[in-house]
């Protein structure tokens, strides 16, 4: 009797890991492997346990946001959003014109997102027009319509007519810095906000909490008629249009979101960070989301909240631990090697599947 | 009646030429302003035109095979500063070392190429993005085995080569005792302006090879799958053999024009001389008129010539207008930027007015297609 199960559940067993290898898929799963071994291999090489957690919670809610921004137009069809520099953009521009305009401590970020969500919008919703015209060639187009755009405001930072003082070049009086430090104005704001400190962890609650406030909604969103509706576009347009969904409008939606979400997710990295970065700065900034969020699980055209979660978490604890964990046992700093790898790895092997690559 | 056949002409020509035309008028515009004697320019021009020509040349053949614009050029350039890093190592210098680099450079490209090929035939449809995303991954790779691997893997023993850590390259490698032999070698001298005849006598043959290549059979197999896969592959064309090799030889003279670059340049930045060439070779491209589905040789030239007058008048141009130096730099690398992304554009566009132009059979086959 034994003797014919245990070979009938053998088969199904591996089957069964088999499946799981292939829908969580191996690059992940290297990845996820990878991190838990320099988790485990931290307290043994000297780099303090609770240290590395903090410093990864710390990052992960940096960061959360602008992955976040990715969920909306993989949902409506879009794509992986290579143009989130447009919507980093648009938040550097409500972080300088709040300081410019003198307002100072937490009032400076809330004025922040208020001016930086009608600039979000209006370039959002440009983008979002011309992405419908070019359905189909989004993601090469998005690379550079965010290269185009961080390179044109190379040029305004320099000649739009800023006079903080905490804000231009000292001498000349006139031109915005490369970095801008936020002490005094955003730096921390929400991090400190019941903030919890045991020993060396530390998690800034603040942060943590906007994220979730935002990621609900998202999720609260998806669920509301116009989010199954975008989510329709997505997995079968023409379907959609059947059914009497306006493609175009939806597919702009979900750009002006997903714009509005990194603009937003750009001040929360700064508040975090404590320091504006201009120029060019946001340009190669899509790339760590993208690969945050296709770590977690996401694919081309399918992404939730769970994938940025994990994703975000994993991606941020390789930045963090590499450095320290490789540096103290290999003594080489390989940490900028296996960013690149793993997180570009896991580009190109999103793009590369038959199954997702389907539309 | 004549008059209007000519106007609307004239639009057409204008609407085909877009990025040409506008790029004229920048130079016209730019080039009083900036206040460079005309030898001066002549000359800067000709040694950019050495310089870059080869390289450009090499995105040629994966456009006519209907793979885009190839941002995996990336990785000949790689294996071309791979094969002279060896090169001067070994302290093989002058026309032996350029040569020795160019055949060192062959095993690397090929084995690149390959696996660049292999990738982008799993992403159909998406090869410009996927060969960009490529050309990010490997230099992961290629930063793994030249900042880790050399020297302590890899022999490499001179002390002008390697870091004195003991393994790894040097930010910069001189090649001074390269520089420029390729150019200097039958340069001929006119009114002040240096002719690098040798290169040119190259890029030439290059030339006829492109066009000799476009009449041979695998030349034809690879328009043929550029126009359309499907009725190639009925045709009994291996379309996945011919995509790759398309990929490998645009990879193998990418990494040929790589070392012409440099020795032209004099010294090797180790860790970026290759990334921006990409995207400096494809905007040239574009500049010359060329689209994502068609570019010729005229193309190149005429985009070098442009791209490059813009790209060395521009700083003191911008200069003159705004009193500041920087806007110029980033205006020039804003428009290499908005030059792809409007040329991708209009693209994109044109081919989905063909799309819908091709009436109801050809949708319904896209659709029972998607069904697949």
């Amino acid at each position: 009797m034994n003797e014919p199960l245990y070979t009938s559940t053998n088969p199904t067993l591996r089957e069964r890991l088999r499946g799981f290898v292939n829908s969580f898929g191996l690059p992940r799963l290297i990845i996820a492997a990878f991190l838990l071994m320099l988790y485990i291999a931290a307290p043994f090489v000297g780099a303090g346990f609770w240290m590395q957690i903090s410093n990864t919670i710390n990052r992960f809610s940096w960061n959360a946001i602008m992955v976040l921004a990715m969920v909306p137009m993989i949902h409506s069809g879009c794509g992986l959003n290579f143009g989130l520099p447009l919507g980093i953009i648009s938040g550097l521009l409500g972080a300088t014109l709040s300081i410019e305009f003198g307002f100072t401590g937490g009032m400076s970020f809330l004025m922040a997102i208020l001016i930086a969500t009608p600039i979000a919008i209006v370039l959002g919703a440009g983008y979002g027009w011309l992405l419908n015209k070019i359905k189909g060639g989004e993601m090469m187009i998005a690379t550079y319509v965010g290269f185009s755009s961080v390179s044109f405001m190379c040029m305004l930072w320099l000649l739009l007519p800023y006079h903080s003082p905490t804000m231009v070049w000292g001498f000349a009086g006139k031109g915005l810095r490369t970095t801008i430090s936020l002490e005094g104005f955003y730096d921390k704001v929400l991090a400190n906000f019941l903030q919890i400190n045991i020993g060396s962890l530390s998690i800034p609650t603040g942060t943590l909490l906007f994220f979730a406030l935002l990621a609900f909604a998202m999720w609260a969103f998806l669920h509301t008629k116009t989010g199954t509706a975008m989510t329709a576009v997505g997995s079968n347009p023409t379907f959609a249009r059947a059914a009497g969904v306006n493609v175009d409008k939806m597919r702009l939606l979900s750009v002006v979101i997903s714009t509005w979400l990194a603009a937003i997710g750009i001040l929360v990295y700064e508040q975090g960070f404590g320091f504006i970065q201009l120029y060019m700065a946001p340009f190669y900034m899509a790339l760590p989301a993208v690969s945050a969020i296709l770590i977690g699980g996401a694919s081309v055209n399918k992404a939730s909240i769970a994938n940025v979660i994990i994703g975000t978490f994993l991606f941020q604890g390789i930045v963090t631990m590499t450095p320290t964990v490789m540096n103290n046992m290999i003594h080489m700093d390989m940490s900028e090697v296996i960013r690149v790898v793993a997180s570009q790895g896991m580009i190109l092997y999103a793009l590369t599947r038959k199954t997702e690559a389907s539309k | 009646m004549k008059n209007k056949s000519f106007g609307t002409k004239l639009l057409t020509f204008v609407r085909d030429n877009t990025v040409p035309i506008m790029f004229v008028l920048i130079c016209v515009f730019c080039i009083p302003l900036s206040g460079f004697s005309f030898s001066y320019l002549l000359n800067e021009i000709i040694t950019r035109m050495g310089r870059n020509i080869f390289l450009i040349l090499a995105l040629l053949i994966p456009i006519m095979s209907g793979m885009g614009l190839n941002f995996g050029m990336t990785l000949g350039a790689m294996a071309g500063e791979i094969a002279l890093i060896f090169v001067s190592d070994w302290q093989i210098w002058g026309i032996p070392g350029v040569i020795l680099a160019m055949i060192l450079s062959i095993p690397i490209s090929v084995l690149l190429g390959a696996f660049c090929g292999k990738i982008l035939n799993m992403a159909k449809g998406r090869e410009m993005i996927t060969s960009y995303i490529i050309s990010f991954f490997m230099n992961g790779i290629y930063q793994l085995i030249v900042l880790y691997m050399m020297g302590s893997i890899i022999p490499i023993k001179h002390f002008s080569v390697k870091l004195p850590r003991g393994y790894g390259i040097r930010n910069t490698v001189s090649l001074l005792n390269m520089r420029q032999c390729l150019d200097n070698l039958l340069a001929v001298r006119v009114g002040g302006v240096k002719i690098p005849v040798l290169t040119f006598l190259i890029i030439g043959v290059l030339c006829l090879f492109i066009v000799w290549f476009r009449k041979t059979k695998l030349g034809q197999d690879m328009r043929a799958v550029g126009q359309d896969m499907n009725v190639a592959r009925d045709a009994g064309i291996n379309v996945e053999r011919t995509r790759i090799i398309s990929i490998i030889i645009s990879t193998v003279l990418a990494g040929f024009g790589m070392v012409i670059y440099l020795q032209n340049m004099g010294n090797i930045a180790t860790y970026s001389s290759h990334s921006q060439i990409g995207m400096f070779c494809i905007a040239a491209l574009l500049v010359g008129g060329a689209s994502v589905d068609k570019a010729s040789i005229g193309n190149v030239f005429l985009g070098v010539i442009l791209f490059h007058t813009m790209f060395i008048v521009a700083p003191k141009a911008g200069a003159q207008i705004t009193g500041d130096s920087m806007i110029g730099e980033y205006f020039r690398v804003f428009v290499s930027y908005g030059v792809i992304t409007l040329s991708l554009i209009m693209y994109e566009t044109k081919k989905r007015r063909q799309k819908s132009q091709m009436g109801l059979q050809l949708q319904q086959e896209q659709m029972e297609e998607a069904a697949k």
